[in-house]
């Protein structure tokens, strides 16, 4: 079974319910589409992600009412650095999409989207401490998983697997 | 770990609350999970979990491994269900590839898969009914929990740790004798779990100890981002398996059990009625077992057969390619989600065209489930507390990863 290559033209995926209803809203929201191996991801603008999520979420034709997961990755040294990985999957249609946001090195911060969904709470505190990314609004952003007065963020590319010695 | 020191808020004149520290290390948080209490007299004010005990650093030491050297780092992250793990890592990296597995191994997952909820149900059911006070439950648990091991063993070598799914396939054929004695316990089961019923169902402590209590609401549950049986007791019909097949399970007839009150009990019939399916979707897929190969057929990926090795020069060089350098995988990302015992197991793999995972990330149910515990507890009593935990089905190594 041969894999497809991605498309990332917006034109011929914009019958998409959650890009179609995200274009309708905002077109300067979405920065650029990929559909690769059967799954849609969506770079939103930084700015707009808390809006696109509550937007997709409260759209009564194709609600993406649950969402999976919060987490990010890290593409250093290439600027922006950091892509924040949003999962959403939509309970009455079966459907998955994954909205991203970049975030340049320098000021790794995005608004929280725990005022949308209160399951981000978890997510967004492992993406904290882990990639050492600030949610505005977060209700209680402090480390999760490592001790408080861990210092470095383990899951950044610059640090090293073995730890600093 | 993450906030030793809680500072909760309390009100001038009002300072008749107290913290009170349960865990790590009480018996019924299963494992090392830290609840931090702030309690008026019996009743819970505030509740805040607090793990990262177990944090192992398994998503950064995947992104220093071969891709075919993750597997067994995936059993240990929730081991009380490690097939579900591989299954789901391997479903990953193989729709990353674009790999198509055989028949006969999609049903020999399916399964194992059943089998290890079958599993880890039991270990839940036993410590659950431990933790509230039924001491016979743990013991006739254990006594079914120990065929399926035994079934562990045999097919793969290890009773626990099985990483016995690899990627393109499954580790190696079952022995002889492996299917007739599934299907024997496959025969026994349900009288078992009547037993089990038998005493936990009606019997009127139980029933005290779980109806109405640690309550939740569907839309609750969903917005703190619940999934599986925690979910389900509160009446929200999905389940992946059903909704969103993967490695074959639309070949399955099988009924997904709801609840209605979102309380402990519901959640516990939920359980109960789910080993009752597995046990049903275990016998179709003895019933329906193809024959044919286990692995997929792609000697770049998957690891040759002995034989070929002793007698076939090529086999001989892919073996070796295969251990000393991996094998690449063209760049993307997929997210791959199954149900596992506990809820929606999700694995977001990112390649970047090399040998090795770029980013592996776990979606872990019980994180997510976890979240749902000051919801279900706060103005409830202490003892409550431990049947909400048991009732979430919490296995920390999964939390923490």
């Amino acid at each position: 079974m041969p894999l497809a290559p991605p498309i990332t033209d917006i034109e011929q995926l914009k019958t998409h319910p959650a890009l179609a209803h995200l274009l309708d809203w905002n077109t300067s929201a979405v920065q650029e589409i990929k559909f690769d191996r059967d799954e849609l991801t969506i770079y939103v603008d930084r700015p707009h992600i808390r809006e696109a999520c509550a937007l997709l979420r409260d759209n009564p034709d194709f609600p993406f009412n649950f969402l999976s997961d919060v987490t990010c990755v890290d593409w250093y040294p290439s600027e922006p650095r950091f892509e924040v990985v949003y999962h959403l999957l939509s309970l009455p249609k079966k459907e998955r999409v994954r909205l991203k946001v970049r975030l340049d090195g320098s000021s790794p911060v995005v608004e929280s989207i725990t005022s949308v969904w209160p399951g981000a709470n978890y997510g967004e505190r492992e993406v904290f401490d882990l990639f050492g990314i600030r949610f505005t609004g977060h209700p209680y952003l402090r480390r999760i998983l490592m001790p408080e007065d861990w210092e470095g963020n383990p899951l950044r590319k610059d640090y090293p697997v073995e730890g600093y010695r | 770990m993450a906030h030793l020191t809680p500072t909760p808020v309390i009100e001038p004149g009002q300072d008749k609350t107290m913290i009170l520290n349960m865990g790590p290390q009480h018996p019924s948080t299963h494992g090392v999970l830290r609840v931090i209490l702030e309690i008026d007299g019996e009743n819970i004010v505030r509740i805040m979990p607090d793990i990262g005990f177990l944090h192992t650093g398994i998503e950064k030491t995947c992104e220093a491994k071969f891709y075919q050297q993750v597997v067994p780092l995936t059993d240990r992250i929730d081991y009380l269900c490690p097939l579900t793990n591989n299954l789901c890592y391997a479903l990953a990296v193989e729709k990353l590839l674009g790999l198509e597995i055989p028949p006969k191994a999609q049903w020999l997952r399916v399964l194992l898969n059943e089998l290890t909820r079958i599993n880890s149900h039991l270990v839940w059911l036993g410590t659950h009914a431990l933790d509230i006070g039924a001491m016979t439950v743990f013991l006739y648990c254990f006594r079914e929990r120990e065929d399926i091991l035994r079934m562990f063993e045999m097919i793969s070598g290890q009773r626990m740790m099985t990483s016995y799914f690899r990627i393109g396939g499954v580790a190696l054929e079952p022995p002889l004798g492996f299917f007739d004695f599934v299907r024997g316990f496959a025969d026994r089961f349900p009288s078992r779990v009547d037993e089990y019923e038998n005493l936990l169902t009606g019997n009127p402590i139980w029933g005290m100890r779980t109806k109405g209590v640690a309550r939740i609401t569907a839309d609750d549950a969903l917005a703190l981002g619940a999934t599986g049986p925690t979910l389900r007791g509160s009446g929200v019909d999905i389940d992946l398996r059903r909704d969103m097949p993967y490695t074959g399970y639309e070949n399955f007839q099988f009924k997904v059990p709801l609840g209605q009150q979102g309380d402990v009990f519901d959640r516990y019939l939920c359980r109960v009625q789910e080993l009752r399916e597995s046990i049903g979707i275990v016998k179709q897929a003895l019933d329906g077992m193809p024959e044919g190969p286990i692995k997929a057929d792609a000697p770049k990926v998957v690891l040759p057969d002995r034989e070929k090795m002793k007698t076939q020069m090529e086999a001989l060089i892919y073996h070796f390619k295969i251990v000393t350098e991996g094998f690449s995988v063209p760049a993307g990302e997929v997210y791959q989600a199954v149900e596992s015992p506990r809820g929606e197991m999700g694995y977001y793999v990112v390649s970047d065209g090399t040998a090795k995972p770029y980013r592996v990330h776990m979606r872990s149910a019980c994180l997510a489930n976890l979240q749902t515990l000051p919801t279900m507890c706060e103005g409830r009593l202490i003892a409550d507390v431990v049947a909400a935990i048991g009732s979430i089905d919490i296995v920390l190594g999964e939390i923490d990863r």
